[in-house]
This record gives C-alpha cells, sequence and structure tokens, in this order.
C-alpha cells in the first residue's frame, strides 16, 4: 500500500480560533477514508488546506511524494487532486456539459478540447447527467447540481478525490444512488477523503475513519473501532458524562 | 526644517478629511460588497452644494455641514433603491459597472450645468499661531468637523440598534432577516450613510480649495487609497489611513509638480494593493 | 482552426466583412468610408474589450491605452524611422502586447473593482508620462508630414489602404474571438468568468490566463490605433487616451451583449450610429455623456446580457449560428 497522501502536523488559526491543531493522518491509494467530527470540528478547513485554498500555518502535505503545502490551488488541481465541494459551485452560465470539459481539460492530463469533450461526455453519462449535457448549469435540480459537481471533479481523472458532503440534502433513494456511485468510483482506482454527516454512509464506505474535534484529531481506526470509541460518542452528544 | 513640520501637521489636518471620505467608502463596502464608483461624483456634489448655499442662499459657511449630511442621505437612500438594489446578489461586475454609470450620469449632469470652470467659496476663519507658524483656520476647523463626524459615526455603528442591525446585516444578510432584521431596507441606510459621509466631506474640502466638476476623480482616488491602506471595511483603519495619506502628501508634494500627484497616488495604491492584500492595518479580518 | 470554418458564422462575418471593405471602394463614397472607418475601430475595441469583461469577467475601464500607445509607437516609427505603416502598426501591435503582457501579471493580482480603478490609473499614468516625452512631441504630440503617405502612393490612395486594413484588422477581431471562445484558452476564460475561485480549483491556471487574455485583448486596439492616427495624421495626448473613448468601449460591449461574439461588434455599430444622431439633434457633448451611462444604468439593471442575451434567450436557436 503505497502512501498517496500524508499531512503532517497542519495547524491554522484564524483571529482568536484555532481552526485546525496539529492534525497529523495518511491516505493509501485506493482507499475510502472517512473524515468526521462535530460541527465546526475543522474538515472543511483541513480540506482546504490540503487542496491550496487556504495556507496553513504549520505543517505539511505531501501528495503523490511531492510537497503541495501552501501551493496554488490550481496547481494542486493539475498534480491530481481534485474536490467536490459541500456548497456546490457549477459554473452557472456554462453548460452541463461545459462545466465537465473544464475539469477535463485543465485536470491532471491537461488534456486538448476535442479529447477533453470525449472524456467529459462519458463521465457526464456515468453519472447520469447525459440527458442533460445541453442545459445551462444553473437549470439543474440540487441533486443534478451535486451530480455535477462530482462529475466535473471526476472528469479531471484525479487520483485523489475530496469529497465535502455530497450526500447532504438528498432523499434516502438518491443518498443510497450517491453510496454506489462513491463505491464505482473507488473501483475505477480513485483514492477518496470524504467528509461525511450521514453515519451508515461513513460506516459502510470507509475503510478507515478519522475523527475531528474542536480542530484536533480525536481518534482514527476501522468503523466498528471508532463506532465503540467513548471519546468520539461524546465528542457527537457533548458531555462525556451521559455515557457512565 | 521646521517648515517640513508645519507642512506635516497641515497635511494630518486635511487628511482627516480625507479619512472621512474614505471612511464612507468603505462602509459600504463592508456592509454590501459595493465599491461605490459614483463617490467621486458625490464629493462633487458635496462641493457644490456648499457653493449654492453660501453664495446663493448666503447661508452661514459651516451651517452647510448639517444640510449636506442630511441631502447626502437622501440621496444615498434613493441612490441605492434606485440603482444598486438590483444588483447587490450579481456578480461584482454589475454593480462596479451600475455605480459607475451613476457616475456617468452626474459628471455628465454637472458638467452640462456647471462646466469645468473651477469654483470658490470665499471662507474666513482665523488662523492659529503656534511656534511662529500660522495654521490655517479652516485648514483646522475642517478637521475638527471631520473628527466630530467620525466621532457620531462610531456612536451611530456601535451604539444605537440601528448600527447593530447594519453590522447585523453586514455580517450575515440572511440570519439577519431570519431575526427579523428588513436587510434591503438597512442596506439602503448603510447607503445613505456613506454617501453623506462622501457628500460632506466635499462640504469641508470645499472650504479649503477650489474646485471644479472634474475634482472628485482625484479625492476619489485619493479615497481608495486610503481604502486600501487601512483596509478594506474598516472605517477606523480608514480614518487612520487618510491621516497617513494627509502625512504622506504633506512630505512630498513640496518636491513634486501638481500633475503628478495623481499618479504618485495611483502606484501607490497599486503597490499597496499588491503587497499588502489585507491593509496595512489589518485591524478586522478581511 | 479548421473546426473554426466548419460553422456557419465565421463565413457570415468574412461576407460582411468583405461588403463593408468593397462597397464604399467600388462606389468611391469617401463620406461613407469615413463613417465606416470610425465604425471599424469601435468594433475592433468593443470586441477586443469583450475579451476581457464578457470572458474572463474583468472590466478594462482604461481600455483605450493599447489604442493611444499603438498610435504613439506606430507614428513615432512611421515619423522618426520612416518605417511603412503596415510594419509599424504591426510591431506596434507586438510592443504594447508584450507591455500589457508584463503589466498584466501584476495588475491582474488586484480583485474586480481595484483591477478596474487600476486601469483607469495605468491609463492616467501612462498619459500623464506621455505629456512629459519630449521624443514623443510631449504635450504637442507627433505630427505626420505629408510624404509620410509617399509609400502608399499620396494621401488619397493612402487612406483607402488604411481603410483596407482597419477593416481587414475587424475581420481579425471577429474571427479571433470566435476562435478563442471555442478553445481550450477560451474555455478557462469563461470559467474564470463566471467563478474564479472554482476554476482555480478544477485546475485552470488563472494568473497566466488572466494576463494572456489582457495581452491578446491589447493587440488588435493598438494595431488600429496605429492606422486610425495614421489616417488622422496626428496624435495628441489627450485625444489618444480618452477615458471618454475608453468608457463608451464598455457601454458598446454590454449593449451588444457582453460574452457574445457579435454582440460587442453590433453594439459598437448601433451606438455609433446614436451618437451621430445625437450630435447632430443635442450638440451637446456633455449630454452624451448622460445618455451613455443612463444606457449603461439600463441595461445593467434590466437586460445585463444586452441586445445578443436578449435575443438568445428568446430565440435559442439563433446562438447556434451566430454565436
Amino acid at each position: 500500500m503505497t502512501v498517496l497522501l500524508e499531512v503532517t502536523r497542519l495547524n491554522k488559526r484564524f483571529g482568536g480560533v484555532q481552526a485546525v491543531n496539529d492534525v497529523s493522518f495518511a491516505v493509501d491509494e485506493g482507499q475510502i477514508i472517512g473524515l468526521i467530527g462535530p460541527n465546526g470540528a475543522g474538515k472543511s478547513t483541513v480540506f482546504n488546506l490540503i487542496n491550496g485554498i487556504s495556507e496553513p500555518d504549520l505543517g505539511q502535505v505531501v501528495f503523490g511524494g511531492r510537497d503541495i503545502t501552501g501551493r496554488p490551488a490550481y496547481r494542486i488541481a493539475r498534480a491530481g487532486l481534485a474536490r467536490a465541494h459541500q456548497i456546490v459551485q457549477p459554473l452557472h452560465g456554462l453548460s452541463v456539459l461545459d462545466n465537465c470539459v473544464v475539469g477535463a481539460c485543465f485536470g491532471r492530463e491537461n488534456l486538448a478540447l476535442p479529447q477533453a469533450q470525449e472524456i467529459a461526455r462519458e463521465v457526464a453519462d456515468r453519472l447520469g447527467l447525459g440527458d442533460r449535457l445541453e442545459l445551462p448549469a444553473s437549470a439543474l435540480t440540487t441533486a443534478g447540481k451535486k451530480r455535477l459537481e462530482l462529475a466535473r471533479a471526476l472528469a479531471a481523472r484525479p487520483r485523489l478525490l475530496l469529497l465535502d458532503e455530497v450526500l447532504a440534502g438528498l432523499n434516502p433513494t438518491e443518498t443510497d444512488r450517491m453510496i454506489e456511485t462513491v463505491q464505482r468510483i473507488r473501483a475505477s482506482g480513485v483514492t477518496i477523503l470524504m467528509i461525511e454527516h450521514i453515519m451508515r454512509a461513513v460506516m459502510s464506505l470507509s475503510d478507515r475513519i478519522i475523527v475531528l474535534n474542536l480542530g484536533s484529531k480525536l481518534a482514527e481506526g476501522s468503523p466498528q473501532q471508532i463506532a465503540n470509541d467513548p471519546t468520539v460518542i461524546a465528542a457527537y452528544l457533548g458531555d462525556s458524562k451521559l455515557i457512565h | 526644517m521646521s517648515g517640513i513640520l508645519a507642512s506635516v501637521v497641515d497635511g494630518v489636518l486635511v487628511g482627516s478629511i480625507y479619512g472621512l471620505a474614505a471612511m464612507g467608502l468603505t462602509l459600504i463596502w463592508g456592509v454590501m460588497r459595493v465599491i461605490n464608483l459614483a463617490h467621486g461624483a458625490i464629493i462633487v456634489l458635496g462641493m457644490f452644494l456648499l457653493y449654492f448655499l453660501a453664495t446663493a442662499a448666503g447661508f452661514p459657511i459651516y451651517g452647510a455641514i448639517p444640510v449636506a449630511i442630511g441631502i447626502g442621505f437622501v440621496f444615498g437612500v434613493a441612490l441605492y433603491w434606485i440603482a444598486v438594489h438590483r444588483v447587490i446578489g450579481q456578480p461584482e461586475l454589475m454593480s462596479l459597472l451600475a455605480t459607475f454609470a451613476v457616475n456617468m450620469i452626474l459628471i455628465g449632469l454637472g458638467t452640462a450645468l456647471w462646466s469645468t470652470s473651477p469654483y470658490n467659496v470665499p471662507v474666513r476663519v482665523p488662523g492659529l499661531r503656534v511656534a511662529g507658524y500660522t495654521f490655517t483656520g479652516t485648514h483646522i476647523l475642517a478637521a475638527v468637523i471631520a473628527a466630530v463626524i467620525a466621532g457620531a459615526l462610531y456612536l451611530l455603528v456601535y451604539h444605537t440598534r440601528i448600527g447593530k442591525a447594519i453590522r447585523a446585516v453586514a455580517s450575515n444578510r440572511d440570519a439577519a432577516e431570519l431575526v427579523g432584521i428588513p436587510s434591503a431596507q438597512i442596506l439602503s441606510l448603510a447607503f445613505g450613510v456613506g454617501v453623506a459621509l462622501a457628500s460632506v466631506s466635499g462640504t469641508l474640502i470645499a472650504t479649503l480649495f477650489p474646485f471644479t466638476v472634474l475634482s472628485g476623480e482625484a479625492y476619489q482616488l485619493k479615497s481608495f487609497v486610503v481604502t486600501v491602506l487601512g483596509g478594506l471595511g474598516n472605517p477606523a483603519g480608514a480614518l487612520l489611513g487618510g491621516v497617513a495619506l494627509g502625512l504622506i502628501e504633506g512630505l512630498t508634494t513640496p518636491f513634486m509638480p501638481v500633475d503628478w500627484v495623481p499618479v504618485v497616488e495611483f502606484a501607490l495604491f497599486v503597490l499597496c494593493l499588491i503587497t499588502f492584500p489585507r491593509g496595512i492595518f489589518a485591524f478586522t479580518k478581511a | 482552426m479548421k473546426l473554426v470554418w466548419r460553422r456557419p458564422f465565421p463565413w457570415i462575418i468574412t461576407v460582411v466583412a468583405l461588403a463593408f471593405a468593397l462597397v464604399p471602394y467600388v462606389t468611391n463614397d469617401v463620406q461613407l468610408r469615413e463613417s465606416l472607418i470610425l465604425a471599424a475601430v469601435y468594433i475592433v475595441l468593443a470586441s477586443n474589450l469583450n475579451l476581457m469583461i464578457g470572458y474572463a469577467g474583468y472590466v478594462n475601464f482604461g481600455n483605450i491605452v493599447f489604442f493611444g500607445l499603438g498610435g504613439y509607437f506606430c507614428l513615432f516609427m512611421v515619423n522618426a524611422w520612416r518605417w511603412n505603416v503596415l510594419s509599424a502598426s504591426l510591431a506596434s501591435g507586438v510592443i504594447v502586447s508584450a507591455l500589457a503582457l508584463l503589466f498584466g501579471l501584476g495588475i491582474l493580482r488586484l480583485r474586480g473593482a481595484f483591477f478596474a480603478l487600476a486601469t483607469i490609473g495605468v491609463n492616467a499614468a501612462i498619459q500623464q508620462l506621455v505629456t512629459n516625452f519630449e521624443p514623443w512631441g510631449g504635450a504637442t504630440g507627433i505630427y505626420l508630414s505629408l510624404d509620410a503617405y509617399g509609400p502608399l502612393g499620396g494621401p488619397r490612395q493612402a487612406l483607402w489602404t488604411v481603410y483596407l486594413l482597419v477593416v481587414a484588422a475587424t475581420l481579425a477581431s471577429l474571427l479571433s474571438s470566435y476562435a478563442i471562445k471555442r478553445s481550450k484558452f477560451g474555455l478557462g476564460l469563461l470559467a474564470i468568468g463566471q467563478n474564479e475561485s472554482a476554476a482555480a480549483v478544477l485546475g485552470v491556471p488563472t494568473p497566466l490566463y488572466k494576463a494572456l487574455a489582457y495581452s491578446v485583448s491589447a493587440f488588435l486596439p493598438a494595431v488600429v490605433g496605429g492606422l486610425y492616427f495614421y489616417k488622422t495624421g496626428i496624435i495628441e495626448p489627450s485625444g489618444a487616451f480618452s477615458l471618454s473613448l475608453s468608457i463608451e468601449a464598455i457601454v458598446m460591449v454590454m449593449l451588444g451583449g457582453q460574452g457574445t461574439v457579435i454582440g460587442p461588434a453590433l453594439g459598437a455599430f448601433l451606438y455609433e450610429e446614436m451618437r451621430r444622431f445625437l450630435l447632430t439633434a443635442a450638440a451637446f457633448s456633455n449630454f452624451q455623456l448622460v445618455i451613455a451611462g443612463a444606457l449603461l444604468l439600463t441595461i445593467v439593471l434590466f437586460v445585463p446580457g444586452g441586445l445578443m442575451g436578449f435575443v438568445y434567450r428568446r430565440w435559442p436557436r439563433t446562438q447556434k449560428a451566430l454565436e
């Protein structure tokens, strides 16, 4: 198992708040790693530090053996790291297809337009958007926009995919479909690091889970270990006395 | 040597008016993420307001100050509803163009009505003699008034309910709506305050220097430089930044032809933006 | 490039451009030529400005600086070095876009409004520098002597040649706008214009692309500046760096439909017609600014897509043919 992503002693402070406090973990190639924790635990900030939106105050991010700490976001994307955001950011005025083409063109393989268009079409199809390719992205439903967010990230043929709450706001049927999709994505060779609140999804999908609380890493282990860890339960419930 | 000191002190006095003007600009940005490109035109309106009140209506010069604030406020609120309200949620491009269009209309009307000739309002205020130098009375008075208005603004924003509502909307518009604050109305009030500040600074400047319809541009540039020095959305920083700019002007303009001053200020502006994107006095988070 | 010619649009505009070129030439109608050359200049300014405003989403308020600098470089080369106008204007284009690339890398780091203001400042600063630059005639500018038109066969013949060159530049502007829009570079620009941070996360090299767009958008306006001031015979600072014209270019882009290919050209043409009508009717250039401002405000508030935006929304199939 080769290590694809390694974050070491990440720290980030915003004004008076230590949003990320000395967080370290590693993601092996081919795995699905779940990143969970109560609201405000710093999960999205960790993602921002990894993919170049924010620069860590201290610490290091190594991807595929290369130090990408603090590099600009577009270079990190070029290195093969893609992200599907919690609050979707479709390129509204462009068509669904064009959104995916952007991903394919500027991703890891730096494709020319014709090849990118083929790949984009194929990925969009696989994610169920094949019937809506010419629509402007703004015309999609919320579920559709979530799929577009994912399709666009996948079109870049990343090595590592950061999923930020892709299941939020979906009904049970959509949730099941998305879980299947995530499994298929991993099967196609993409390593996944996912922030998620839907516990049944995290438990069923993840090989390992990392728990953050108030900016620090609280626990790390298999889904079973995490589910039975009293400190984790306490963090979510907010009061350790409740479990005694 | 002490000639320079006098220049510096004078620069600080005038700089406080720059700070006042910049406060208007930075307040609007801080509350609603709109850059008011009609800022310069409104400063000009403030200048002409003083001219017409003082010469045509025989108004006492400094009595025009509250009038400028009042009219500026009403005008600002109207401007918000006419030109800004519809473009608030849209890409920045749109609000830039909207306020710029207002600027074009105002300057165009101004030029048509008053041409580009210089206007002047003669103001006689006794000066202050300190250590053998006379500091111009008008400069001192203008600086004092600017400080008073800045103080009043502080009280408004931090010690009134309206101020609290403004801060709430600035922080999170949706959340403010949820707790019952009529956000659009509050935004219009905030815009009105910003415009009032620009208008009254124009009036104050008119007590110091002659002006034309086109003077607004130079003062708008100064406001931008100050905003950048003090940090976007930070009114206290704006005041300090204004004083800093006044200081810099006091130190450099004696050695430079007048035409070059805007060029130097522009260079300063761009350099500051590139090196300190959050302002030199970044008291608050971006 | 081959892909470009498979669609109807490039053919349509080539035919129109040929008509533009030939009609006044064949009928020897000097007045028509003069009004068309002005329209052509505006079209070049507007459609290149569109690359920044409509594609990348950055308002270049000071866009006229390219036109003015192009004019100065060209006239200097023709006057002092005895170059012919074609080489001089092309060389000016290259120099100005190289300068734009350098400048662009710096000022495009600034966000939205500050970039817009910085471009005004660049224009003002350059105007100030040129006014004090003796080799370029300082505040009086450069005057071309009549023998500058010698290589083209005398003044009257030269004016026709320049006209054809300007129409060629106009065609080049429209074709390049079209080709860029259908290219990977154009897609990256459009992504930046839609959401710059999302585009960066997707891998679009935003600093480079923005600077390239700024540089590309400088080339043809600089060339046409050279041609236009050569035709006029003189160039001086306030006319070369006129902020009013710069602003009008923005209004033209918005009027016709920013982001579309034909929009800015249409907007330029319509605005020019409207302006001529107003100048004879109102005879106050101040009201020109008021009307342009009111027009811009109306467009921004109610029809942000401009004319073509409206047409494409109402009749979506026209977008397939026209762009």
